[in-house]
């Protein structure tokens, strides 16, 4: 009761507003470019060959010049997450309309529900209108159709991000709830956001360093770089980031097997290799990335039933 | 003449760790009148509205409005009071209009409904020459004169008015009077008015009640407590005039 209104209301004030114009400008931009770039590369380097299996994925793989569009949406989606909530209790707070919105015959936990929502369903159609955009921009650059399984792994891809980019949605509109003023809340989301993209990773090699130390003598002992890599990967973990991008590399790329491959090779090796190798089927890439994916959908309702819960026992008073 | 309690408490009472706010509060509000309820700031009439609405649960006592339990029928309680909050808040990037339907909504009020009385409501508070602006540039009568107008869309049965002309100026002042006084009239709204100005409540209320630190020092028509308090005969006591009373009580 009350959430539609809320809902809907909502989704106008994100869609009319600056900081989502400038979001999605941002975003369709970045992506738009690298996609081009991409497919350039793509096609010169596939001229005069047999066009591999799955060229179409390899479009949101393939690194070109600066980064991959799968790259490009696990560093910058965080942000879009935390722009849409960062401000979404407090702001209503320092109006005052909070108390006004909770003295109207609704439940308390629909102002909530709605505003996080509205904001998955903004994540989404950002999202999927952007895929869509890219993917037309490759049919007509590689000139290849994709194929059933090539449209599956997509859309499964675009799922998988519509709960990351949540999960930080959901860490936003907490912190908007935690602290009163917007300022705080949206340096504090910021805080969390770059210790989670850069000092885990960072932190897992110290730990990894700490534990398994590779040295001189070391470095021969194949035992011990394995070692020294698991701890390393497993403490890097932690953060969803990770979670995130080993997941969707391997939806995304069929011929990629595990999340812990240590041979780095380059395109054109790759697609030679891969040649020889058979591709994993969808429901086989899902099962080798299963437990990150029960992970992350987990943190994200996870996150989102701590602030739901914080919210239902804050009192609301105007100030 | 007593007319049936719209507004019931018992021993009411809200505690914030140590601090009590509100104490041991007993007093009732009855169907049709206007009820002024007058305290300095801090004495905690804000709470005690809170607590009526269910926004806040009391620590002791209990509360009935239209014989509902506010903290566990909240809901049944919001569909029957408008709430003009101190300091009231509107989206500041929407319209008069937008700001107004937007309630119609929540109010699971048909938009083809509410966009007749939206219109009505606005003409009434004489806010139909700006409803095109921004509410974010409107002005704090304004502002107010928008909460009226809420309220004349809600309908509710009773309206509780947390301090509706703190800030205005005198000419705001008396429209925001006269604009209770036809709710109470005319939508025959019982009205449950908490201001710290005696002047402007004892021109409309029936009845009032003072609170001070906490605690209801004194209920009944103006009349009586002058006369019991005071011991004058006359309307033209201020307020001033009951706390020094009340303070000289406590100390001796």
């Amino acid at each position: 009761m009350g959430i539609g209104a809320i809902f809907r209301k909502e989704l106008a004030d994100h869609f009319s507003s600056y900081r989502f114009i400038i979001l999605f400008a941002l975003i369709a931009m970045v992506s738009l470019i690298t996609t081009y770039m991409v497919g350039i590369g793509l096609k010169a380097e596939l001229a005069g060959l047999a066009k591999p299996k799955f060229v179409f994925l390899m479009l949101f793989t393939s690194t070109g010049p600066l980064f991959s569009l799968v790259q490009f949406v696990a560093f910058f989606g965080p942000l879009i997450g935390l722009v849409l909530g960062f401000d979404s209790i407090n702001r209503e707070r320092s109006a005052g309309t909070l108390s006004k919105l909770a003295s109207q015959p609704i439940y308390r936990d629909s102002i909530i529900n709605g505003k996080f929502l509205s904001g998955v369903a903004t994540v989404a159609i950002m999202l999927l209108s952007i895929l869509l955009v890219v993917s037309g921009l490759g049919l007509t650059l590689i000139g290849v159709v994709p194929g059933i399984e090539e449209v599956w792994r997509i859309f499964i891809y675009l799922i998988i991000s519509i709960f990351y980019i949540s999960f930080w949605l959901g860490v936003s509109i907490l912190f908007s709830i935690l602290f009163r003023g917007i300022a705080t809340s949206a340096l504090a989301t910021l805080a969390v956001w770059i210790f989670f993209s850069f000092f885990v990773s960072m932190g897992a090699s110290v730990v990894a360093n700490a534990v398994v130390p590779l040295d001189q003598a070391t470095t021969q002992d194949p035992e011990m770089i394995m070692g020294h890599v698991r701890i390393k990967r497993n403490v890097s973990l932690l953060s969803p980031m990770q979670l995130y991008n080993d997941s969707t590399a391997i939806i995304i790329d069929p011929m990629r097997k595990t999340t812990g491959s240590l041979v780095l090779m380059g395109a054109i090796e790759r697609l030679s290799s891969e040649r020889f190798e058979r591709p994993l089927t969808i429901s086989q890439s899902i099962y080798v990335v299963l437990p990150h994916l029960i992970t992350l959908i987990a943190i994200t309702f996870i996150c989102f039933g701590f602030s739901y819960y914080v919210f239902m026992r804050q009192e609301i008073r105007p100030i | 003449m007593d007319r049936e309690a719209i507004v019931e408490t018992h021993g009411l009472s809200k505690s914030y760790g140590k601090q009590v706010a509100v104490n041991d509060l007993t007093f009732d509000v009855r169907v049709g009148e206007i009820f002024g309820f007058l305290g300095p700031n801090g004495s905690g009439k804000t709470t005690t509205l809170l607590m009526l609405l269910g926004l806040t649960e009391p620590t002791k006592g209990w509360a009935r409005v239209a014989d509902f339990d506010p903290t566990k029928e909240a809901i049944k309680v919001k569909r029957i009071v408008g709430y003009i909050p101190e300091n009231i808040g509107f989206y500041d990037d929407m319209n008069a209009r937008e700001n107004l339907k937007f309630i119609a909504r929540l109010n699971n009020t048909p938009d083809s409904v509410s966009s007749v009385k939206i219109e009505e409501a606005l003409e009434s508070v004489g806010l139909k020459e700006e409803v095109e602006k921004k509410v974010g540039a409107y002005s704090r009568g304004m502002r107010q004169r928008l909460g009226i107008a809420e309220i004349l869309i809600k309908e509710p049965s009773i309206a509780f008015l947390d301090e509706p002309t703190l800030g205005l100026d005198p000419e705001g002042t008396t429209r925001i009077i006269d604009h209770i006084r036809s709710l109470s009239r005319d939508k025959s709204i019982t009205i449950l008015l908490s201001s710290h100005d005696l002047k402007q409540v004892q021109k409309i209320a029936d009845r009032i009640g003072i609170m001070i630190n906490g605690r209801m020092v004194a209920v009944g028509p103006l009349e009586r407590l002058a006369k019991e308090k005071l011991g004058v005969d006359d309307k033209e006591i201020s307020l001033d005039d009951v706390y020094m009373k009340y303070f000289q009580e406590v100390s001796t």
